[in-house]
């Protein structure tokens, strides 16, 4: 077994012992959906939303949820706490560069927003009978970027964070606007027009549109697309300019 | 631990050199101008005060840490730019370090045995350091001696030709320092070097074949354990009480002593062996019975107070 891939491997025994990340990222976008679906009114078609039925909107948003729990809420404290401690400093001397640490944990978060996005895309499907995304690969793009940058905004939490206790707290800080943009509380769509204008161009904001035009059948906006993947780069950088290893 | 390494001349070739080291941390000299070299083959130990700068030179060693000034060569290898060589050579226990909480002993040792070319056995090295029964434990559940021990454990797994333990023992209770201690020098008859920072003078005394006194991130003292007490005040402790007083004139001449103490009627002088003799010669000529009279060899514990006794100037 390579030491990569012993790596993963228990990283990955260590990422299924926590109930509690596994509920966020994994259980509760699904749950909210289910919820959200059981109201009627969200079940009847919307004139404010072009027609669409509340419950359709919604499925991008949860899907977007996924991402930002595993990324805002999840990632940062695992990061930081492995610096804090000397888990990477112990890793370190030995002939695997710390980094696979942090890699194996990022690509794991990475996993299981995008299982959590199928279970939500299929839950809908299934339960509620909220068509497929129709332009499947303008969506795949736009959630992969998505997933990209709300990792690259935990890693960016955990680079300036010194303790999991400080990456907690920014992160679920953080995590509150960063639901608002995604449109957990009004679908990005429903949003007045400034309003919308403004939140376009920040990370979740666009990733909800590009989500919504790939759903409805199109390919999503390149301004959406080029947005979310500026941000991204932004704050990979960010944290790979600030991340301390001790 | 290194199956097939000839011995041959173990104190021939040095495998750890370090010259004029220095390191400041915010202006403040941590380690100023540390020079040894560590032979293959030996235990060789690093001891010192709180603070002296014995943790950062060893960092310094296992390419934790950049140096300010100075050279350090680990068989051969610059410990920063050749720091994937020298991780394949060296293996290391640090002073201050974690594992992730929920990660099993089992799962430890694997995953180090994995990060490894060519590992030793994980099972026989749990054996040996008594850990067959927790493997299946969470690191975060273990005891303090039980974490020290894995942590020897890691330092050993990937079969290395040097081997840097800093505060081996700490965390440990008597029956496992013991058992640690012939565990390593064990591993040192099967030819690994090892580096050993401790704060315990018997466990330098047992193991170590030369000590490096540090002091004020200097060398202080270079020696073996038996040198260091012969080259420090008083190598024999002589003690008694007199039956009747000694005069001071007769005590002044007392060949190589150093020092003389005088408390509740009781003579304690720090000299060699013949300031032994001189004083049994001394008293018989007097006639004087030294009651509950003690020759002693001082103890490393002495000589290390002496050594970095903070004196005026």
């Amino acid at each position: 077994m390579s030491a990569a891939t012993a790596v993963l491997k228990a990283e990955f025994r260590l990422f299924v012992r926590e109930p509690y990340n596994l509920f966020w990222i994994v259980v509760f976008p699904t749950v909210l959906l289910v919820i959200f679906g059981l109201i009627p009114s969200f079940r009847e078609p919307n004139s404010g939303l072009g027609g669409d039925r509340i419950i359709d909107v919604y499925v991008p948003v949860n899907v977007l949820l996924a991402m930002i729990m595993a990324g805002i809420l999840a990632l940062p404290p695992v990061l930081s706490g492995y610096r804090e401690h000397g888990i990477l400093r112990r890793m370190s001397t030995t002939p695997v560069r710390s980094v696979t640490l942090l890699a194996a944990q990022i690509v794991l978060h990475f996993a299981a927003a995008l299982g959590s996005a199928l279970l939500v895309i299929a839950i809908g499907r299934l339960a509620y009978d909220v068509a497929l995304p129709g332009h499947l690969s303008g969506y795949l793009l736009a959630l992969l970027l998505g997933a990209l940058g709300a990792l690259a905004l935990g890693a960016a939490v955990a680079a300036v964070t010194p303790t999991t206790r400080a990456a907690t707290v920014a992160g679920s800080v953080i995590i509150f606007p960063a639901m608002f943009l995604a449109g957990v509380w009004i679908p990005v769509q429903a949003m007045p027009d400034v309003l919308q204008r403004i939140v376009e161009y920040l990370p979740f904001g666009a990733a909800a549109q590009a989500l919504n035009q790939a759903a409805a059948g199109g390919w999503p906006d390149w301004t959406n697309l080029g947005v979310i993947a500026a941000w991204a780069v932004a704050l990979i950088t960010a944290a790979v300019r600030w991340f301390r290893w001790e | 631990m290194r199956a097939g390494t000839a011995r041959g001349d173990p104190r021939s070739m040095p495998i750890i050199e370090v010259s004029g080291l220095r390191k400041a941390y915010g202006g403040r000299p941590v380690v100023d101008g540390v020079a040894f070299t560590v032979e293959e083959g030996e235990i060789f130990g690093i001891l010192g005060p709180n603070g002296a700068g014995k943790t950062t030179t060893v960092e310094c060693i296992e390419g934790l840490r950049e140096p300010d000034a100075g050279a350090v060569r680990v068989a051969g290898l610059d410990p920063r730019a050749d720091r994937n060589a020298l991780t394949r050579i060296l293996g290391v226990q640090l002073q201050e370090s974690e594992l992730q909480e929920k990660l099993t002993v089992r799962e430890a040792l694997e995953l180090y045995s994995a990060c490894y070319p060519n590992p030793v056995g994980w099972r026989e090295l749990a054996e040996r350091l008594g850990l067959t029964g927790r493997l299946t434990a969470r690191f975060g559940k273990l005891s303090g001696g039980q974490k020290q021990r894995l942590f020897i454990a890691l330092a050993l797994i990937g079969n290395p030709r040097v081997v840097v333990l800093d505060e081996l023992t700490t965390g440990l209770d008597p029956r496992a320092r013991r058992d640690t201690w012939t565990l390593i020098e064990e591993v040192r008859d099967s030819g690994v070097t090892v580096l050993l920072v401790t704060h315990f003078m018997e466990e330098a005394q047992r193991l170590c074949d030369r000590i490096a006194v540090i002091k004020r991130g200097r060398v202080a003292a270079l020696d073996t354990p038996a040198g260091l007490i012969r080259h420090s005040a008083g190598g024999t402790v002589i003690s008694f009480a007199p039956s009747r007083p000694l005069a001071d004139g007769d005590l002044a001449g007392l060949p190589e002593a150093r020092t003389l103490e005088r408390r509740n009627g009781r003579l304690t002088i720090h000299g060699t062996d013949t300031t032994a003799g001189a004083v049994i010669s001394l008293l018989a000529r007097h006639q004087i019975t030294p009651h509950q009279l003690r020759v002693t060899d001082a103890t490393l514990d002495d000589a290390f107070l002496e050594l970095t006794e903070d004196r005026e100037n």
